[in-house]
């Protein structure tokens, strides 16, 4: 599973050019499943059939990535840029961004600026690619480009840009492959524009209709030197979502994935997290609304080019996701 | 020309009929079916010339800023509020016209005599201002104008050479374009024109026309931001004026569908069309609310620049329009199903 998150969390996608990220998966998933498609959005959707007595479940977790997308090319070569979700400035400085085509550039800041003791604001920053002139710049106004950093397995903990969500995607992917007969008719989605608005789950779910939808995706943690207060740790199981910023998750959702746990020992944390939300929050008021929940994955370091998590919690969440799909 | 008089009529969000009747008069004759549905959008439908049925929806927004009359202070002046983005700054001095018998009203603004260093640089909330139609009562104000009442701007259309200026050009000019494409040859798919209301508060209208229409993928045409003026550092001008229609690749309502967006490149690139792309993250149009309907509609901006949008007048390059109709026409005219293939 370590080398399927390194491959995952390497690959590019941002928000909005998931092809290669989505050719990555596809690939993984299409031996394991019924039929593959694409939906409108470009969302990718492995089907498994169940044995026809079941539920319909969609379980879901986004391709896409946070990263950057060129604003402007001055004259001299250096390109402006806005944040393609949500990018920190302060993450920023002295990192690399890699575009499609594997053009790299370099994040620069402003010297003369009359702020220089605050954080920088983005019109303060810029892509250096090594251009000359705006004639010979490699990119142009509209190109994306994707955080740059090498994956790394220390230990338990696994580090690497765009954890948030490829280890959702992972987790999928493994319990697909350790699945063995299911009575439930079961959508595995890899969503896209998560980032900017779960944007691709909505109009994904739509289109399935399902009688229940469970999201994978990272969640933050109060484990850190100051970090501001929250009851989830790395390395203490994955957490069973109760609400977070866009949703409260269903309680008998919530009670299922807390039952599953407890039913097969697969250690868990209950979280409620105060910012953020994940594509549930969408799928839960789709058409006539969906139960819907989330198993989240402890993340340290959430949307900056280090992102950790614990091997033993993406493992756990494997677990806990197949338990759930024997038992719903 | 179509462009003045949807530009001159009234339609400030929620109350869109007097350019929906300019509109309904312009494509009679032109479509082969036209409804008015259940939020005031004008929906057309130019059958396609083949036999694939399939639905491409072109969208553009009939409403405007303005404001409204929210009360009524004892000397008879109005108080007003915001209907969309309006610009404080802009405001006082400001001729608007007022109901539907369009009285003249100005947002009341001390003589430039009695103002106090200070106050002379700071910008009056809305909520500090009134709208001044003469009235010298309370009474007299409620029966001219009760709350609830719009008022618009009133800037004539002008044209000098290959500029014109007028009011309301977002989106009338969007409205202008998919006018023109109406008036052309049929495509070889269905074509579903959509007049939407409410865009400037939300884009209320678009929401539910796409639904109704559920189309194969969408376009949005629009009056957006140029800010070509001049500028102290070498940054982006969100768009130039004459250098061609606008194509968004992300704003804040929409990451345009890659695809779509390549097919109106190449489109341009292989007739000689000039196009820029939309300083990207800035913005939001109707395709912010079709791509997210029902299973998703692949979807893209398509604009024409115009220096001074969201103010009493804009202006635009009738070039850029010319462009535009033509970029619209062309691109829709290699559109197929294959275009969306994956």
């Amino acid at each position: 599973m370590r080398e399927l998150v390194r491959k995952l969390t390497e690959t590019y996608g941002p928000s909005g050019v998931e092809e290669q990220i989505r050719a990555t998966i596809r690939a993984e998933v299409e031996p394991l499943a019924d039929d593959v498609r694409v939906d409108p959005l470009g969302s990718l959707v492995a089907h498994r059939e169940g044995s026809g007595e079941g539920k319909r479940i969609v379980l879901a977790a986004h391709m896409d990535e946070i990263g950057v997308m060129v604003t402007y090319v001055d004259e001299k070569g250096f390109a402006r840029f806005t944040g393609i979700g949500g990018v920190r400035a302060i993450n920023c400085v002295g990192g690399r961004v890699a575009f499609e085509d594997g053009t790299t550039g370099v994040l620069g800041v402003e010297e003369k600026r009359s702020d220089a003791d605050k954080v920088p604001k983005f019109e303060q920053l810029y892509i250096d690619v090594g251009a000359s002139s705006r004639d010979d710049c490699p990119v142009k106004v509209g190109d994306a480009a994707a955080f740059v950093r090498p994956f790394v397995a220390q230990g338990n903990r696994l580090i690497a840009k765009a954890i948030d969500d490829r280890v959702g995607c992972a987790v999928l992917i493994e319990a697909l492959r350790r699945l063995k007969k299911t009575p439930h008719d079961l959508y595995f989605i890899f969503t896209t524009q998560e980032e900017v608005g779960l944007r691709g789950a909505r109009t994904s779910v739509y289109g399935i209709e399902p009688d229940l939808a469970i999201a994978v995706d990272v969640t933050l943690t109060g484990d850190m030197p100051e970090s501001k207060p929250m009851a989830v740790e790395l390395g203490r199981g994955p957490a069973v979502k109760v609400q977070d910023g866009g949703m409260i998750a269903h309680p008998e959702v919530r009670d299922l994935l807390v039952q599953c746990a407890e039913k097969a020992k697969i250690p868990y944390q209950m979280e409620v997290l105060e910012r953020g939300t994940t594509d549930a929050a969408a799928m839960q008021v789709v058409r006539a609304g969906v139960p819907s929940g989330c198993i989240s994955i402890p993340c340290r370091y959430v949307h900056t080019p280090s992102e950790m998590v614990d091997e033993g919690d993406v493992e756990n969440g494997v677990r806990l996701l197949l338990e759930v799909l024997q038992t719903a | 020309m179509i462009l003045k008089d949807l530009s001159e009529a009234i339609g400030v969000s929620g109350e869109e009929g007097g350019v929906r009747a300019v509109l309904l008069d312009a494509v009679q004759g032109l479509a082969d079916e036209v409804r008015v549905d259940t939020m005031g959008n004008v929906l057309a439908v130019k059958r396609g010339a083949g036999r694939d049925r399939m639905r491409v929806m072109v969208a553009a927004h009939m409403d405007e800023i303005g404001l409204m009359v929210v009360g009524h202070d004892s000397d008879g002046f109005l108080q007003v509020r915001a209907v969309g983005g309006i610009d404080p700054r802009l405001l006082p001095g400001t001729l608007f016209q007022v109901g539907s018998d369009h009285i003249p009203g100005v947002v009341g603004i001390k003589p430039i005599h009695l103002v106090e260093d200070e106050e002379e640089e700071k910008v009056a909330k809305i909520e500090d201002l009134v709208l001044d139609i003469g009235a010298k009562s309370k009474d007299e104000a409620k029966r001219l104008a009760p709350i609830g009442t719009y008022a618009a701007f009133t800037t004539r259309f002008r044209k000098r050479g290959r500029v014109v200026s007028g009011k309301a050009f977002d989106d009338r000019v969007g409205c202008a374009v998919l006018v023109e494409l109406l008036r052309g040859e049929r495509f070889r798919f269905d074509l579903h024109a959509a007049f939407t209301v409410q865009e400037e508060i939300g884009l209320r209208g678009a929401r539910v026309a796409a639904y109704a229409i559920e189309p194969d993928c969408a376009f949005a045409l629009e009056g957006t931001i140029a800010d070509d003026i001049p500028k102290d550092k070498d940054v982006s001008p969100t768009t130039q004026m004459g250098k061609g229609p606008a194509i968004t690749i992300m704003d804040r309502s929409v990451i345009a569908d890659r695809r779509l967006v390549r097919l109106l490149t190449d489109t341009a690139d292989e007739i000689g069309i000039p196009y820029q792309i939309k300083q990207p993250g800035i913005g939001g149009t109707d395709a912010g609310a079709i791509h997210q309907t029902r299973e998703g509609v692949p979807s893209v901006t398509v604009a024409v620049p115009c220096r001074y949008i969201h103010s009493p007048v804009a202006l635009l390059s009738l070039d850029d329009f010319e462009n535009t109709v033509r970029l619209m026409r062309e691109a829709l005219s290699r559109l197929t199903r294959r275009t969306l293939s994956r």
